[in-house]
């Protein structure tokens, strides 16, 4: 399962870091940043054990920037 | 932007192949010089066409900065075309955002007919039904470009004649994604998870090319991958095109082998002007490098290991009495302007960093700026919907590698230099 967040439409209100802090770090400007990788920090693999934390904080996303699949 | 001035200066002799003298902006004198292109039949629907063999063989790479196959990116877009059971769509990219280079400009007034030629072989190649060359508003070609697709037109020799499109002069409205927007009429910004190859103009698979891409395939259809391979790298084959600025004594547009010192290319441009402390590479999306960079050898993967960017061939020579980090803050400064704003870490982000390397030129840094620059650099690449943020990152952070001992001075406050 992947989470992605499409920077086009992110507003950076941070309510998704709140709901899955172990995937999504905030940058000072309070815009997600996801996984470690310095290529793509716009998706990363979520592990089995958080799927329903990453599926809560897809839904709770204002903007519906933030994707799992 | 680009100066008209280098749309008619050629400098130093040496292989030209795209430059050929006297190619002139007639289809006659086109023809004439370089003789009549080989064409190719158009590839039926789900297939690709013959072109692409000699494509392969050639090695060709993008010279729109990227350097991806050429060979890979049209079989990716014909197969996607069969796939979707859409037509796809070329368009040749001579937007030239990057206010550095001229090459595009030059390599279009000098010979538009190639990359004309290679817009036609693409088309053909991926069983495209429509093409696009796109240029920005205010380019010094228009005029010439547009006379030479009236004339093809009118002449039939194309099975799909180009239409000619022009855009805002935005860095980031050359991005391919921003570019196949900007084709069909809609706002030319980067888009989000839309792939070109996939979903291009007009929802169509659409091949994205640089015009010295095209016009070096326009070149290889006449003499053959064998011919392309004889100059140049292995890994890089072909001569390229370089714009060639700052403290040179002849600043304009040369052709190289790839493969080429630093250093000659600088003597092509007849030579340096004053002591040159460093090399701006690649643009305002590249890296600056120091002086000892002179000797590497001009393809991405070589250059890449001296620490600089090939990208669309810019090369700046930084002469000593220049203060690099003004200069950084001057270019960080006009690529955060840049930006289309859409992305938060590249709205917010960019424009902190101008703050920093602001404060930083000024000799006004406070004594947490140096850290605080370097942990932003680390969080803004590759969260974008584009690689413009991630390019001035890379940039900025070569500065403070290169002018490390500007740096140290400008923390105690003093600068005697200006900027070029
Ligand atoms: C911010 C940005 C600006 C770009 N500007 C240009 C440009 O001015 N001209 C160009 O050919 N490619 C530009 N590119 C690269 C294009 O997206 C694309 O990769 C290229 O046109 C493909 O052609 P090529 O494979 O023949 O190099 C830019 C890319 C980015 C991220
Ligand atoms: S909740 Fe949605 S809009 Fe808010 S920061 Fe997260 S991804 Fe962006
Ligand atoms: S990364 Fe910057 S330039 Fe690219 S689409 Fe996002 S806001 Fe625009």
């Amino acid at each position: 399962m992947k989470m992605t967040v499409d920077p086009t439409v992110c507003a950076g209100n941070g309510v998704c870091h709140e709901l899955v802090p172990e995937l999504i770090a905030l940058d000072e400007w309070g815009f997600p940043i996801l996984g470690t990788g310095a290529s793509d920090r716009t998706a990363v693999e979520v592990p089995r054990a958080i799927a329903t934390h990453a599926k809560r904080a897809a839904s709770a996303c204002p903007k519906l920037a933030l994707k799992v699949k | 932007m680009t100066s008209p001035q280098y749309a008619s200066e050629i400098r130093a002799p040496g292989k030209h192949r795209l430059l050929l003298a006297g190619s002139g902006s007639s289809l006659r004198s086109h023809e004439v010089l370089h003789g009549p292109v080989t064409r190719y039949p158009t590839a039926r629907r789900g297939h690709v066409g013959h072109f692409i063999a000699p494509i392969e063989d050639s090695g060709l790479r993008g010279r729109g900065g990227g350097w991806f196959a050429a060979g890979t990116k049209m079989r990716a877009v014909a197969e996607s075309a069969a796939a979707r059971r859409k037509a796809p769509v070329v368009v040749a990219n001579g937007m030239e955002g990057e206010p550095r280079s001229h090459k595009d400009a030059v390599l279009l007034q000098r010979s538009p007919h190639l990359v004309l030629d290679g817009i036609a072989l693409a088309a053909a190649t991926v069983g495209a039904t429509a093409t696009y060359l796109a240029i920005h508003e205010g380019s010094p070609v228009y005029r010439t470009v547009a006379t030479a697709i009236s004339e093809r037109r009118n002449a039939g020799v194309d099975p799909v004649p180009v239409e000619l499109v022009v855009l805002p002069p935005r860095y980031v409205a050359s991005q391919e994604s921003a570019l196949v927007q900007g084709v069909m009429g809609q706002v030319a910004i980067p888009a989000w998870g839309k792939r070109p190859f996939e979903q291009g103009s007009f929802g169509r698979p659409s091949l994205v090319q640089n015009v010295e891409t095209l016009a070096h395939m326009a070149l290889i259809s006449r003499h053959g991958a064998d011919w392309f391979r004889a100059a140049g790298t292995r890994d890089a084959p072909g001569t390229t095109l370089v714009t060639v600025g700052g403290a040179v004594q002849a600043p304009g547009v040369v052709e190289v082998d790839t493969g080429t010192t630093v250093s000659e290319i600088v003597s092509r441009a007849g030579g340096a002007s004053s002591r040159v402390q460093a090399f701006l590479t690649g643009g305002y999306g590249g890296a600056f490098a120091s002086a000892s960079f002179a000797d590497a050898r001009w393809s991405p993967e070589l250059v890449a290991s001296a620490g600089g960017v090939v990208g669309a061939g810019v090369l700046v020579a930084i002469p000593a009495s220049a203060c690099g980090l003004l200069e950084t803050s001057q270019i960080v400064t006009w690529m955060a302007a840049e930006s289309a704003g859409q992305c938060g870490p590249c709205r917010f982000g960019l424009s902190a960093i101008a703050t920093d390397f602001e404060l930083l030129a000024a000799g006004q840094a406070d004594p947490h700026l140096i850290d605080r620059l370097h942990s932003r650099l680390g969080v803004i690449p590759g969260r974008g919907a584009c690689r413009h943020p991630d390019g001035v990152v890379r940039l900025a952070a070569s500065a403070l590698t290169v002018f490390a001992a500007d740096v140290g001075m400008h923390l105690r406050g003093h600068c005697n230099r200006s900027a070029t």
